[in-house]
């Protein structure tokens, strides 16, 4: 018997690297999936966008451990979109049990050259498209009598780190998201914690459009360059590593933790 | 394959509650258990404590697993004895990869009424024993390559309450303890996080001294479960009223577990939303 056996989880970013990592995680514990993504470049995004046929992939490894999936192409940033795909998914799979908001960007830069397009776009996707995704989902969570939602904030959720301003904004804006979330839905039986990861081996974690540009800023800055480091002696974490901590605070294993921010970060934010 | 199959766990309190119900979780999942506790009353303590027939009771439960277990009664303020039983188990068991510091007493009394002997026991079980615990399971876990320490503090660990002032002392000392332990044992690849419960449905708390504490406006013979339920929840923001030994285990087990292999440092609450509150 699987972990997460017969609920449904609902998916944003899910087309490749830690979404994807989620959605096969959940699936291979019983879970089906609705997964969205944007499969489409955002501008000043440095790493490559994620594609329709990425999103494909998922789907394909999902079934292919006998698992439903329902996926869709959608932007956290259009309500009328996300909550079409959410109700869609939902009436074909019957419930929703679990939320993952995992969609989100990184864009790098020195705090004044980062673009007031730039910062607007981080904030709308990475903040308040969380908020959208829990609005729209949390009557389905209260209609299945409750349920869990994850949150995906960052290291630089909990701690600042250097050359990322709209990133460390958005993430910490998500656990003040979360934190309030869990204080309402609780009589709903509703948990929300968010997960805090460090570096994670994906696309995002690689931007290649950066070359040379963060070792020089680091350079440049030499006291910041100790905040990047972990305290386990691990460069770079795993997206399935970051999946676990989903799984578990998904489970009812984790039935009555909420409101938690919960590093999986090889103690980089203990640093 | 179980989720700690083939490791090794240290559990201080092993004769019930939580800590037997870690036993059993982790032997579940295919872990060998070395388990110890006082099994012996404290003067300060205001309820009856573990026996050594409950420890022989986690034994039995432990074997019916096929899994193998070592148990002795043994104090976690005595560091020799502690670090003898400890020794003893990873010689019969071969290695260790987990601790769970689960060992803590409950007394009451606010900061100006507390004995001296209150202060002290609370102090020397719930923090120093966590210390003796960490401190004679280093070197094994550094020896087995890497490990993972659970220490068990409290919501009260993380926020104050009033009545238990020793207790939440020692519960926050905890999480200095864990934080630098985490710091000090990285480079090993050893993890230590700490949990937190709100209330845990065991003899801890119900007791007739726990209840006097949520309940002293009733007359004694009034003052049953059900009636004590409803103010044990008003502290919870999820619906419940406490929570179950296993949903401490099973934050223990996954923190134990090679799925949280990138996790330190970490105050995990299991509160129902105490903290939010």
């Amino acid at each position: 018997m699987g972990r997460v056996e017969g609920k449904v989880a609902f998916i944003t970013g899910a087309a490749r690297g830690q979404g994807r990592s989620h959605a096969v995680r959940l699936a291979q514990e019983g879970a089906d999936i609705i997964a969205i993504d944007i499969c489409e470049a955002v501008p000043g995004v440095g790493y490559p966008a994620a594609t329709e046929e990425d999103l494909a992939e998922t789907v394909r490894q999902v079934e292919a451990l006998d698992r439903r999936i329902i996926a869709t192409k959608a932007d956290v940033r259009d309500r009328a979109g996300l909550k079409a795909a959410i109700d869609t998914g939902v009436a074909e799979l019957g419930h929703l049990d679990i939320v993952l908001g995992n969609a989100g960007i990184c864009i790098l830069g020195p705090w004044d050259e980062i673009t007031p397009e730039v910062y607007q776009t981080t904030i709308d996707i990475n903040l308040t498209g969380n908020w959208n995704l829990i609005q729209l989902t949390a009557p389905h969570l209260i209609a299945a009598g409750g349920g869990s939602i994850v949150l995906t904030s960052s290291a630089a959720g909990l701690k600042g780190l250097p050359f990322l301003t709209p990133y460390v904004t958005s993430k910490h804006g998500v656990v003040g998201l979360m934190r309030a979330f869990a204080s309402e839905l609780a009589e709903y039986n509703i948990r929300v914690n968010t997960v805090h990861p460090t570096g994670v081996d994906t696309p995002m974690g690689a931007d290649p459009s950066m070359g040379e540009k963060f070792g020089e800023w680091f350079a440049a800055h030499p006291k910041l360059g100790g905040m990047m480091v972990n305290m386990l002696p691990v460069e770079v974490t795993q997206p399935v590593d970051i999946s676990n901590a989903v799984l578990f605070l998904a489970s009812d294993e984790a039935r009555y933790i909420t409101s938690l921010a919960m590093a999986v970060d090889a103690g980089n934010t203990q640093y | 394959m179980g989720r700690v199959e083939g490791k090794v766990a240290f559990i201080t309190g092993a004769a019930r509650g939580q800590g037997r119900s870690h036993a059993l979780r982790l032997a579940q999942e295919g872990a060998d258990i070395i388990a110890v506790d006082i099994c012996a009353q404290m003067d300060s303590v205001p309820y009856a404590m573990a026996t050594p027939d409950d420890l022989a009771e986690t034994v039995k439960q432990v074997e019916a697993l096929d899994r193998r277990i070592v148990a002795v009664q043994a104090d976690v303020r005595d560091y020799g004895a502690l670090k003898s039983a400890l020794d003893a188990g990873v010689a019969q068991l071969g290695r260790l990869d987990i601790v769970s510091a689960n060992a803590g007493i409950f007394s009451f009394g606010t900061l100006e009424e507390l004995s001296d002997e209150q202060w002290k026991d609370m102090l020397d079980v719930n923090l120093t024993g966590v210390w003796h615990t960490a401190k004679a399971a280093i070197p094994h876990l550094r020896a087995a390559g890497g490990g993972s320490m659970i220490l068990t503090s409290s919501a009260a660990g993380l926020m104050g309450m009033g009545n238990i002032g020793h207790y939440v002392s020692a519960k926050h000392g905890v999480v200095g303890l864990m934080r630098t332990l985490a710091l000090e044992l990285a480079p090993d690849m050893i993890r230590v996080n700490s949990i937190h419960p709100t209330t845990v449905n065991t003899d801890m708390i119900q007791n007739a001294a726990a209840y006097e504490l949520f309940a002293s406006d009733l007359p004694v013979a009034e003052r049953t479960r059900e009636v004590l339920a409803p103010r044990f929840q008003s502290l919870n923001a999820l619906p419940i009223p406490w929570v179950e030994p296993v949903d401490i285990s099973n934050a223990v087990l996954w923190l134990a577990s090679d799925e949280a292999r990138y996790v330190t440092g970490v105050t995990l609450p299991v509160d129902a939303g105490v903290l939010v509150k």
